[in-house]
């Protein structure tokens, strides 16, 4: 057992956990934050996508003892104000979910991705780069669209702010 | 249809919660107390148990309580059950082997359960399980179906001797034997549809509490129709009576068919509570859901069908061998006989039509209905038929299909179905458009030139949905209705809430039937909610499986609306004075037709529960239910048109287009019928290009057991779908609607079967069409 520390969702947190426990069990189990998924044992799926430190990572595949010390964002501390991410918002008017388990990490991984690539993403890259996120239901197909009308309107507000 | 109403593509009701992380799904679960378990199962796919020894795992950190199903049975606790029964066409009942929850005496796949460990942390129970020594004494195993029914084959169950479950037959021998006598040609091919896992994302779950003091069990599952599971663990597997036993399925990570079926973890996580004294969670880890999930498909057919001398279908005959695993699930037996070889006319009149179906045990984990169940198999069988005999005719693919459709309804079929609706040569007409069928040899020539293989290839699809009039499945020998309910209940401030037996796990129900009511009564759908997936909160339903939500789940909300309907306007009417007959309902308004004369919508239902001033003899309040029983199937169809482009140098496919016109009837939120489209064609790629159970034949240890091993689709592997309607209303249901949910993972595999063979110049081609078959089938055929 260790008390491991970092700060989730703009709060700093500590709590008792088993050397073995891996990030996402101590989100989903210690802090509650039950939002991030477990899909697979073999870090696959993506269900379990977060942002450590501003990058997305699976937190099936990282010890819990690992992010000690570092900034974690989850789902729930993707909404700010009430206001869903434009990623969210863009998932919601594209239909880009079904029966929503895998959302959460489509969602922080389409939100890294324009991050990186901006409105230079298409559609060739956004599917080479949702490799690592599988989705059953949706056939990935509202899941594109959804993360292609986000970049456009996050670059457009982007434009509109400078 | 108003901005909210029926036809209106209204962003989904459900998604914000699934958006922000505050989906509760079954794992997402936690109440006081709570332990967690972890099954022991067989690493063998056939053994005897000679012994568990518990000795050493009993006394390792944390460990509550082992229990194994010695214990289970001492406690009468039941043995699982199929719950359709078929005859064989000697007349004898299937023979259904014995599939307890925890095995004791025998396990006959791997991942059978053996016994489970309750603990303090999910870590402990895993630790003390594997700690758990159970001595097998190991048997042969048998995992192909045909192979099972070879004499000198390892045997599954006493009571199947041989491994034959049943030997079932359905359509006219004779009549069809004589039909491929007379043929002036008759096509024969030998298909393989192969076995799938189902693979929702959220893997199962249950937590199991009991409460000592009410003797009473609640059971939350990721169940996609808690009634049934309800009424099955108590009724059959005697867990406890109905009003001892909430069962709740949350919300629920996608089902698939998957989880239909009452699984042993459900059953054995509420005995397991009332054991130990303390609630019991059990998840899933992926492999154990490719170990235990029912796998959908697996079956090896010959088909023959038969030609008169202008290329009219004249017979068709078929002999299917199904794989069923090592035990009966739920709806098994129905799949590949009732649900299968009742479309095996497809959109076609053919006059004479026999199918003989053998189910069969194997050492692998049970087989039952996966998205379309039994559709998927005679669409693949159908139209790899109908394109393999094209090609022998020397005739378009497109111009056989339209020279045999069905053009008049209604249609019987030999097999069943009486096909009530619709209109085939309207999606073959769109799908050729959308897809550019005649300029497909200027684009194959282009290819050409890039040193690539570019083929084409289309499929005509029938099902059935709208599961089902329960007389006629209860004839056939189902031991259910299957029938649902609603209930729509008035709040006093004019809300509603509406009750239904579907269960929505992906479908969006909280959106369509909320735009149902938006669309009755003209109010907001926000003023709606929908509630589902409790027992305790809703009245008996029958859940969700076969495209039947719409169909037959939003039936009965409308026939539970027109008593509310009726009932407010009585109430209206007296309240203003009017006749009950000229009064209308719309946006949100009671009005006197031709008047000015109106009362909003909340002040007729506040009268209703204020009751100051009723009609005379009139009961207070505003709630009313109904049931509906569907009078028929409803009969969705379409066609689908893919178009790849190999390269003969890796043998890889690359989907060009993929083209779908489909008709479903009328049409409730066009956004969330697309979905579904796209979903099952995805499915459906998934099993022609790239997914495969394999077991391995030698000793039944399944390879396939995660997702580094079991080819999923990811969205590098699909384009984007090209999607379009030609509805014909369906007659049966008040909506018209025909249901969608499995159309895309039912019509697509042949079509991209068929552009793949077309592209290779080789018709010997198996699912999955993975790189190294294509590669080899394309060089042998050079």
């Amino acid at each position: 057992m260790a008390k491991v520390k970092m700060t989730v969702n703009g709060r700093q947190v500590g709590s008792d956990c088993e050397d073995r426990t891996l990030l996402v069990h101590f989100l989903r189990d210690n802090l509650a934050l039950t939002g991030t998924h477990v899909g697979c044992d073999t870090t696959q799926c993506g269900a379990c996508v977060v942002h450590m430190d501003g990058r997305s990572v699976k937190s099936c595949t990282i010890l819990a003892a690992q992010a000690a010390g570092s900034t974690i964002t989850t789902i729930e501390g993707l909404a700010a104000n009430g206001e869903l991410h434009p990623v969210q918002a863009a998932f919601k008017a594209n239909h880009g979910l079904q029966c929503g388990f895998c959302t959460p990490g489509m969602v922080m991984t389409a939100v890294d991705m324009i991050r990186r690539h901006g409105a230079n993403l298409d559609e060739a890259t956004v599917r080479a780069e949702l490799d690592g996120n599988i989705c059953r239901c949706t056939g990935y197909h509202n899941i594109v669209k959804s993360i292609l009308a986000a970049a456009a309107e996050m670059a457009g507000a982007q434009q509109a702010a400078e | 249809m108003g901005v909210e109403g029926i036809g209106a593509s209204v962003a989904r009701k459900e998604d914000k919660r699934f958006l922000t992380g505050k989906g509760r799904y079954t794992d997402d679960m936690s109440v006081p107390g709570m332990k967690y378990a972890f099954f022991v199962r067989s690493p063998y796919a056939h053994a005897k148990i000679k012994s568990i020894d518990m000795s050493a795992a009993k006394d390792m950190p944390g460990v509550i309580g082992i229990l194994e199903g010695k214990q289970l049975q001492a406690d009468a606790i039941g043995n699982i059950i199929c719950g359709w029964m078929i005859h064989s066409k000697d007349g004898s009942p299937m023979n259904m082997g014995v599939w307890r929850p925890l095995a004791h005496e025998t396990v006959r796949y791997v991942g059978d359960a053996v016994a489970i460990v309750v603990a303090d942390s999910l870590g402990e129970a895993r630790d003390a399980a594997e700690a758990v020594v159970v001595d097998y004494d190991v048997l042969p195993a048998v995992t192909e179906a045909v192979k099972a029914l070879e004499p000198g084959q390892p045997q599954l169950h006493p009571e199947a001797p041989n491994n034959l479950i049943f030997d079932w037959q359905i359509g006219d021998g004779a009549a069809t034997d004589k039909a491929i006598a007379d043929a002036a040609h008759v096509t024969e091919i030998t298909l393989r549809n192969n076995r799938l896992a189902p693979n929702p994302m959220e893997p199962r779950a249950t937590l199991g509490i009991y409460d000592s003091a009410e003797d009473h069990y609640t059971c939350y599952t990721t169940s996609q129709n808690p009634h049934v599971a309800r009424l099955v663990m108590s009724a059959f597997y005697n867990v406890a009576p109905e009003n001892k036993l909430r069962v709740i399925a949350p919300d629920v990570g996608g089902g698939f068919g998957s989880k239909i079926y009452i699984y042993p973890e459900e059953i054995v996580c509420l005995w397991a509570s009332k054991k130990t004294g303390v609630p019991v969670k059990w998840t899933c880890d992926r492999t154990e859901a490719f170990l235990t999930d029912a796998h959908g498909r697996d079956h090896v057919s010959t088909v023959k069908m038969a030609f008169d001398k202008d290329n009219r279908i004249i017979g068709l005959k078929v002999d299917t061998i199904a794989n069923l695993g090592a035990y009966m699930s739920l709806f098994s037996s129905a799949v590949p006989t009732y649900l299968y070889a009742t479309l095996l006319s497809g959109q076609y009149a053919i006059p004479a039509i026999h199918a003989n179906v053998r189910t069969v045990y194997t050492n692998t984990v049970p087989v039952d209905a996966y998205r379309g169940a039994g559709r998927p198999e005679a669409t693949y069988l159908l139209e790899r038929t109908m394109e393999t005999a094209a090609r022998e005719l020397g005739v378009s693919p497109a111009e056989l299909r339209r020279q045999n459709f069905v053009r008049t309804f209604p249609y019987q079929t030999p097999v069943i179905m009486n096909y009530d609706a619709g209109d085939y040569e309207a999606s073959l007409e769109a799908a050729m458009a959308s897809a550019d069928w005649n300029g497909f040899a200027a684009r194959k020539a282009e290819a050409a030139r890039r040193g690539k293989k570019r083929g084409i290839g289309m499929s005509c699809y029938i099902e059935a949905c709208g599961i089902a009039p329960s007389a006629a499945v209860g004839s056939l020998g189902a031991g259910v209705g299957l029938w649902e309910s609603a209930e729509v209940r008035v709040n006093a401030v004019g809300t509603i809430e509406v009750m239904t037996g579907s269960h929505s796990h992906g479908q969006g129900h909280e959106t369509t039937f909320a735009q149902l009511v938006a669309d009755r009564l003209g109010v907001p759908i926000d003023s709606v909610n929908i509630v589902h997936g409790d027992t305790d909160k809703v009245q008996m339903g029958m859940g969700t499986y076969g495209s039947r939500s719409g169909a037959v789940g939003m039936s009965a909300v409308v026939k539970a609306l027109d008593k509310v309907e009726a009932k407010a306007k009585k109430i209206a009417a007296h309240l203003m004075e009017a006749d009950e007959s000229d009064i209308v309902i719309e946006n949100g308004e009671l009005k006197v037709a031709g008047t000015d004369k109106t009362l909003p919508w909340f002040q007729v239902a506040l009268a209703a529960y204020t009751a100051h001033n009723l009609p005379a003899g009139m009961e207070p309040g505003l709630k009313e239910g109904a049931f509906y029983d569907p009078s028929n199937f409803t009969f969705p169809a379409g066609c689908y048109i893919c178009e790849v482009e190999v390269d003969p140098e890796t043998g890889v496919t690359d989907i060009i287009q993929f083209v779908a016109a489909d008709d479903f009837g009328n049409i409730i939120n066009p956004m969330i019928v697309e979905g579904q489209v796209h979903g099952g064609i995805a499915q459906g790629i998934g099993q022609a290009l790239l997914e495969n159970v394999h077991y391995d034949p030698q000793n039944g240890q399944l390879i396939t057991a995660s997702y580094m091993d079991y080819a999923m689709p990811r969205a590098d592997d699909l384009p984007s779908f090209t999607l379009s309607h030609q509805n014909t209303p369906c007659p049966s249901n008040p909506l018209g609607i025909k249901g969608c949910g499995e159309a895309g993972a039912i019509g697509s595999p042949p079509a991209l079967m068929n552009a793949i063979t077309d592209a290779i110049g080789n018709n010997s081609l198996t699912m999955p069409a993975t790189p190294q078959k294509v590669w080899a089938a394309l060089n042998a055929a050079n």
